[in-house]
């Protein structure tokens, strides 16, 4: 039970003043992935049939592999704010919900970490 | 976790029926929500049968008959009865709206009447409203200015006046409010479409010299950016405004203001 007055409760700590570059970043990693994500289908679609030796030369291109280092950044850390925004809205418990932000961002940058390394290791050992 | 089942003493059970009085050919029912503090009861599921050849047409004038002829007990808020107060604000056939600008026709089947959803009731059909009204008051709703107030009034060009159409008529009924997913979940926090279309309203005045600090007050993860644009707000709204717009025109303005 709290006495608290209700404007108090209202005001509680204040406005954290952020807020807004999570959400520009959302929206800018959305529309980032747009034609990223048309481009990787065309481009996957159009080597269907190559052998391993003709795949590793072509994501060990510089094109490609910028390409797919973008695509890779963007898909993760658009994921990560999304999911970040899931649980801010049900999670209740402070606990949980740091504890679980913290996992989900290690794994998206963890994922996106093994992705990057692997185009690297094309372009630079290919 | 965001609770999805009603707590065990919330879930409505049973009720009674008042059938309609005399021979009326023209009986529309009425299921109404029921919950009285007094008692240790559940809340139940009133039906009220009324003779729609002797009722005004809105559900508003339906609930008056009830109350006035069948049931002294029921309980709700009302005042203008001409959708310009927001006091009778109610779910009515699944949808937030005023009782008092709803056709009774407009219903097809039974009319289902509860309080406004996610909200503390008071009694019956009369939701507490404390919290919502103290997130009006932490926006401060009032034209600030530090510049030396006028011998006259403030004046507005034709189209700095525009910019407020759609956003004055708001009667603060809080049907968008508690119909939002996201004030259902967070409302202890997120402002609700309400809260942030009145926001708007000072922020869009270009009489009001505040809008910096009002921004700031709004930056916040929380209190305006619980709002995912599920744009149920906009589909409520018994006046036909669009919260859901205002709140975009809020994010834009924290864009803008950054470089």
């Amino acid at each position: 039970m709290s006495l608290r007055s209700p404007i108090g409760r209202v005001r509680g700590l204040g406005s954290a003043k952020e807020g807004v570059s999570h959400w520009w970043s959302q929206r800018m990693t959305a529309v980032a992935l747009v034609p990223l994500t048309l481009w990787f289908v065309a481009a996957v679609t159009s080597h269907v049939g190559a052998d391993h030796a003709e795949m590793a030369a072509w994501v060990g291109s510089p094109v490609t592999a910028g390409l797919f280092i973008l695509l890779i950044a963007a898909t993760f850390y658009h994921a990560y704010l999304g999911l970040q925004t899931v649980i801010e809205d049900y999670f209740h418990s402070e606990a949980a919900k740091v504890v679980t932000l913290v996992l989900i961002k290690g794994a998206c940058l963890v994922l996106a970490l093994i992705g990057v390394l692997s185009v690297l290791t094309l372009l630079f050992e290919g | 976790m965001a609770e999805f089942a009603l707590p065990a003493n919330s879930k409505p059970k049973g009720g009674q029926t008042h059938p309609v009085t005399g021979s009326g050919k023209n009986v529309k029912t009425f299921k109404v929500y029921r919950w009285n503090p007094d008692d240790e009861a559940n809340p139940s599921i009133d039906t009220y049968q009324v003779d729609l050849d002797d009722c005004g047409p809105m559900v508003l004038d339906a609930l008056i008959k009830i109350k006035n002829e069948t049931d002294s007990t029921l309980t709700f808020r009302r005042s203008c009865r001409e959708g310009v107060c927001g006091s009778c604000a109610m779910n009515i056939d699944g949808t937030n709206t005023l009782a008092c600008t709803k056709y009774i026709s407009d219903v097809d089947d039974e009319v289902k009447v509860y309080p406004l959803p996610h909200m503390p009731v008071v009694k019956d059909l009369v939701p507490d409203l404390t919290h919502v009204y103290a997130q009006y008051t932490s926006i401060e709703p009032w034209l600030k200015s530090a510049s030396t107030a006028p011998e006259r009034e403030r004046l507005q060009s034709p189209e700095e006046r525009e910019k407020l159409d759609g956003l004055w008529e708001c009667i603060l009924c809080f049907c968008c409010s508690t119909s939002c997913p996201s004030y259902w979940w967070n409302g202890d926090r997120y402002l609700g479409p309400a809260i942030l279309l009145q926001a708007y309203r000072w922020i869009a005045d270009s009489r009001d010299e505040d809008t910096g600090s009002r921004l700031d007050n709004l930056e916040d993860p929380f209190r305006l950016y619980r709002c995912h644009t599920i744009m149920n707000c906009t589909r409520t709204c018994p006046k036909s405004l669009n919260p859901a717009k205002a709140i975009a025109e809020i994010k834009k303005l924290m864009v803008e203001r950054r470089g």
